[in-house]
């Protein structure tokens, strides 16, 4: 009952911040919801099935280039939202099957190789992508008669989104599924040994995952309102890996918290000037050094140390 | 009695070595089978080729007539196949409770009743059951990393009978387990033997808890079967007595 609260107590914040904001701060706030979502779903991937993935940033690309290709074309956002999230999954699915056989380190260069081929064809197919010319205008939804054209509206629409979104990772990890997970990441022979067919989930655990990832990039594409490929790179990737162990690999609250430190972090920092990138490199250096289990595993530290201290102390 | 396992001439080679030289022998509903040898001898690769960690190099396994070798093991624990490991195998940042269901949860429904289902997959009862039986009611929600090694040793147990399985394979069940657990431990499983008729083949070094445990006993050697008998009978056997001290 209390978390509830608090989430909702949240969830009211979340929707007043961006009233005293300018637009930039809510085109961070917006593209925090949007990166939140990707890394959700590289959470439920990587966080709690352990199956590193260094693709995430293609999905989001799959995704955006899903809404722009079909927006542009007099297509309802919500299409791109149905299509995006199936390919997605298919594709993710496919990506998993390597997994099968690899892990750890070999896994994260198939992972690569596959972003490496996902950039190559957002950049070579001219005739569907633009090429590096990239796709302009990409319009913002209007959803039964409320636009979300001015950047406050298309915010809430990103909270909205990433609220239908956090509920159903919720469901997702707190069901059996979540269990099985779990149990394949600490120790997948035991599990297989327990009944639990570590193949199929294994390959649900990357398509859920990709599948997240294209819905994060359906709002992407209208978010920034051009898209081209280099936006969907290696280093969006790894930039979403930074997200999921920052904030807390396999802890659901750790993506947002992670989406936060990458978005919003580098931008407090600027008072350092041309300092600020470094000073964010550094911390994030001492963070990963300090506390491989993110800032959610650090505060979960703290916590039990101070219930020790106090229980030592009556 | 009728039989529930019967292997037939099992054989795993890695190389030129054999570490399984063609072994056969049948086990009967209820019995509790001792499975001893000296280190080395096959027992656990054994183990793995029944089980389908391992896929054996020439032989047949079946499971109440039904042929299983090379079966993957999530369809062998589907058909009532359950096993513990040599080494400690639970979930540590699950708690007992989330072990025990994770360990029956695959065997009720489909993937996606198990989505859509209760979070517990409906086996809070029986996962209630299995706590109280190993006495292990007071750590129910507890992480099973934070257990001492006794107790996740029982948990280990606990959770190869969570889907009522027909036949169990324990791999050294006693190892590592103080004295005091140690009683507790047959007593459960001689329990749990007779509530559920459950069959065990059980692979301890351990000798005085085999033979207090076992109504028969296989001794291999080199990956052969080398004795069988009531364990009285191993205990004086001349070949098993040579087989563990040497000439």
């Amino acid at each position: 009952m209390k978390g509830a609260a608090l989430l909702l107590l949240a969830a009211a914040a979340l929707a007043a911040v961006p009233f005293g904001l300018k637009p930039y701060g809510i085109y961070l706030l917006s593209l925090w919801a949007v990166m939140t979502i990707a890394a959700i779903g590289l959470n439920l991937t990587l966080g709690y099935a352990g199956q590193i993935s260094l693709a995430q940033a293609s999905f989001v690309g799959i995704g955006a280039y899903t809404a722009a290709l079909l927006t542009t074309n007099g297509w309802p956002l919500a299409v791109a939202f149905v299509l995006a999230a199936v390919l997605s999954f298919a594709i993710g699915w496919a990506l998993g099957y390597p997994a099968l056989r690899v892990a750890h380190h070999y896994l994260a260069f198939v992972t690569l190789s596959f972003g490496t081929l996902v950039f190559l064809v957002l950049r070579n197919e001219e005739w569907l992508t633009k090429g590096v010319y990239g796709i302009s205008g990409i319009p913002r939804p209007v959803i039964l008669g409320w636009s979300t054209k001015a950047p406050i509206d298309f915010y809430l629409f990103c909270l909205v989104v990433l609220g239908i979104v956090s509920l159903g990772a919720w469901w997702l990890v707190h069901s059996p599924w979540g269990r099985a997970f779990t149990a394949l990441r600490e120790n997948p022979v035991r599990a297989l040994s327990l009944g639990v067919d570590t193949r199929r989930y294994t390959l649900m655990a990357f398509a859920i995952g990709s599948a997240v990832g294209g819905i994060a990039g359906v709002l992407y594409a209208p978010l920034v309102q051009f898209i081209e490929p280099t936006a969907f790179a290696l280093g969006l990737s790894f930039n979403l890996l930074l997200m999921v162990i920052v904030g807390g690999a396999g802890r659901f609250y750790g993506p947002y918290l992670g989406a936060a430190v990458s978005v919003v972090l580098p931008e407090w920092l600027r008072f350092s000037e041309a300092l600020y990138l470094m000073l964010y490199a550094l911390f994030v250096m001492l963070l990963v050094a300090f506390c491989p289990s993110g800032l959610l595993g650090l505060a979960e530290r703290l916590r039990l140390s101070w219930r020790r201290s106090s229980k030592s102390a009556t | 009695m009728a039989t529930v396992l019967q292997v037939r001439d099992l054989t795993k080679s890695f190389g030129g070595i054999r570490a399984v030289d063609g072994v056969s022998f049948d086990v009967h509903e209820g019995e509790i089978l001792g499975l001893i040898g000296p280190n080395g001898s096959g027992k656990s690769t054994l183990f793995n080729c029944i089980l389908g960690q391992l896929m054996p190099t020439g032989g047949e396994v079946r499971l109440a007539g039904r042929a299983i070798t090379g079966m993957r093991p999530c369809d062998l624990s589907k058909l009532g196949v359950g096993r513990t490991f040599q080494l400690l195998q639970v979930f540590s940042q699950l708690s007992v409770r989330d072990n025990l269901v994770l360990a029956g949860q695959e065997h009720a429904g489909g993937m996606w009743s198990r989505l859509f289902g209760p979070r517990d997959a409906g086996l809070a009862a029986a996962a209630d059951r299995m706590i109280d039986f190993f006495r292990l009611r007071a750590l129910a929600e507890e992480a099973a990393g934070s257990l001492s090694y006794g107790q996740q040793k029982l948990l280990d147990v606990a959770m190869a009978f969570m889907a009522g399985p027909r036949l169990v394979l324990l791999d050294e069940p006693a190892g590592g387990v103080n004295l005091t657990m140690l009683g507790d431990l047959r007593e459960r499983l001689r329990a749990i033997n007779q509530a559920q008729r459950s069959t065990f083949v059980v692979i301890e070094h351990n000798m005085e808890f085999v033979m207090s445990l076992c109504t028969r006993i296989l001794v291999l050697a080199e990956g052969r079967i080398i004795a069988e008998g009531a364990p009285q009978a191993i205990r004086n056997d001349a070949t098993v007595i040579e087989a563990y001290l040497g000439d």
